[in-house]
């Protein structure tokens, strides 16, 4: 079976973000990028997969600039065999990805598709239940484990009271939450043979797909400064503040 | 102006999430009025529309009671959705994980971006929402026709429960062949539901084991406090991953938020620093936590927790 693995480039997750001057975005100029930390999850679930003998070959594939490669390299690195790169400079919301992401499986006619369930810049956690909709394949959405069974998949699902499991058709679509698994780390010699591994590079054009959207970006804000509070110096002056003071007990 | 508001249900009982939704969907009609219809979809659920029809500001319930709706998976509900939307300018549901499943597979099926976690309306096309896990906020405008949104409902106070609104059952049954429910396991609490809790306790790594959750029992009991934990106690296996707060958890902002042995890392202040006041115990007094805490106390929560049990 093919898996496809969607991953994006995005801020590394510890770097702490500045809005621009001109509240226009977020400033992105000379800040480590990296990996978005659920794709890295979904690679390492394929690889998994692989490693069992479900999965036959891994297609990892990205929407984004040109430096968005360096994460395709780095899927190539843990154990996908190519990758698809779609350049675009454009901005692609949720909508435009999975759009692409539709044209890719129709194009591989994989098995199984793995994306994170959200991305960290974004925050939208919209695109892996988009392209099932799009492509008609069944979601397995937030899922801590997967067990694929002949025809069938076997989701657990983090829900809002515990978990769900459900039992998917394949093909499907499934989205990582951050219990799934332990990504691991990509070795040298591993990082070596990625740059020799095929790397497709399309076009929206090629794909016959539109990147325009109609939610605009009006303005980005720092968000309200939370003034630092106090320290007090014992239980019994906690209590007295939170009583007299804050008035909340 | 006409929104359909998608309800949460728990366990088949209509959730406190909707009315917080409800009030978010009152803002988008303010300036120019319109209907407020609310969709209860499941396997036997007269009980939540009732519930539903009694939320202030509802126009009508629309009921979908039907096997294929049980457990509210996401491809019949996604058809469903997609059927009934014509009739509405605006479908708005919480950002619990239901919404979250369920919202982009209708706003894909009807080709149209969808608008996730808003905090704040603008006006009927312009929202505000956190990006960067809380650390800035975005203005976004919609000139889609059809606008899919999900709502954080911490942002908003519920409506309140006098209403009587007519309920009608929806004809509409979709056919579901690729998704099956197996079974659930719910976490069994009679404390607070964490999303909606005034008060909110929050265990760390600094907890050192689950055991010693029990701590923050007692204080739970006597504040009427629902009981959350950071990312780093719930990898540890302290406790379940439903308690977690944070960006991949629950967002909450109750009234009190006591960060007991809590380093405060981003993703953690991402879900509860709009909390009113928040209260950190912590022994190092380095700990960013300390940098959002309205009231700090440094020391060794071993010591700092029966004393503040015993004390309250």
């Amino acid at each position: 079976m093919k898996v496809l693995v969607a991953v994006k480039r995005v801020i590394d997750y510890n770097v702490k973000i500045r809005v621009k001057p001109d509240n226009s975005n977020v400033d992105l100029t000379n800040v480590k990028m990296a990996m978005n930390p659920f794709c890295e999850i979904a690679v390492e679930e394929a690889v998994r997969l692989k490693e069992k003998g479900v999965a036959t070959e891994i297609v990892a594939v990205t929407i984004g600039p040109k430096q968005a490669q360096e994460q395709l390299r780095t899927a190539l690195a843990l154990g996908a065999d190519r990758a698809i790169h779609v350049e675009t400079d454009e901005q692609v919301d949720s909508l435009g990805a999975a759009k692409a992401f539709a044209k890719l499986v129709e194009d591989e006619q994989p098995g199984l598709v793995l994306l994170g369930k959200q991305a960290i810049d974004s925050d939208n956690n919209q695109a892996g239940q988009m392209l099932a909709a799009l492509t008609d394949l069944p979601q397995g959405t937030f899922a801590s484990d997967v067990n694929v069974e002949g025809e069938k998949v076997t989701v657990t699902r983090e829900i809002d009271g515990g978990l769900q499991t459900i039992e998917l058709s394949l093909p499907a679509i499934i989205t990582t939450d951050l219990r799934l698994n332990e990504p691991r780390y990509a070795k040298l010699p591993d990082i070596m043979k990625a740059k020799k591994k095929p790397l497709d590079v399309k076009s929206a054009d090629d794909l016959g797909v539109s990147f325009a959207s109609n939610v605009s970006l009006v303005s980005v804000e720092p968000p309200a400064e939370r003034q630092g509070g106090i320290k007090v110096g014992s239980v019994d002056e906690l209590i007295d503040k939170l009583k007299n003071e804050a008035k909340v007990l | 102006m006409s929104i359909l508001v998608l309800a949460d249900l728990h366990e088949g009982q209509l959730a406190g999430a909707t009315a917080s939704v409800v009030a978010a969907a009152q803002q988008i009609i303010k300036d120019s009025g319109g209907d407020i219809d609310v969709l209860i979809a499941g396997d036997n659920v007269h009980a939540a529309a009732e519930a539903a029809a009694k939320l202030d500001g509802v126009s009508k319930v629309r009921v979908a009671d039907n096997a294929v709706y049980a457990h509210q998976l996401a491809e019949p509900m996604g058809k469903l959705l997609a059927e009934l939307a014509g009739d509405y300018t605006h479908v708005l549901a919480s950002a619990s994980t239901t919404g979250k499943n369920v919202m982009p597979r209708l706003a894909a099926l009807k080709d149209v971006s969808q608008i996730s976690d808003i905090i704040s309306v603008e006006s009927a096309d312009t929202f505000k929402r956190p990006i960067y896990a809380g650390n800035a906020i975005a203005t976004v405008k919609s000139d889609d026709a059809l606008k899919v949104i999900t709502v954080r409902p911490s942002a908003y106070d519920g409506v309140a429960e006098s209403g009587g609104a007519p309920v009608e059952a929806v004809d509409v049954v979709v056919e579901n062949s690729q998704s099956t429910f197996i079974n659930e396991a719910l976490a069994k609490s009679d404390r607070p539901e964490l999303a909606g809790a005034k008060v909110v306790i929050s265990g760390g790594r600094g907890m050192g084991n689950g055991e010693n959750f029990k701590l923050l029992d007692g204080i739970a009991d006597k504040l009427g406090a629902a009981i959350g934990a950071s990312r780093a106690a719930v990898d540890a296996g302290f406790v379940p991953n439903d308690m977690q707060v944070g960006q991949t958890g629950k967002i909450v902002a109750p009234d009190l938020y006591i960060a007991v042995g809590i380093s405060g890392a981003i993703q953690h202040l991402a879900g509860m620093k709009d909390a009113k006041v928040i209260v950190a115990i912590n022994k190092d007094e380095e700990a960013p936590i300390f940098q959002v805490a309205d009231y700090g106390l440094v020391a060794d929560l071993f010591e700092a927790l029966p004393e503040f049990e015993q004390k309250l």
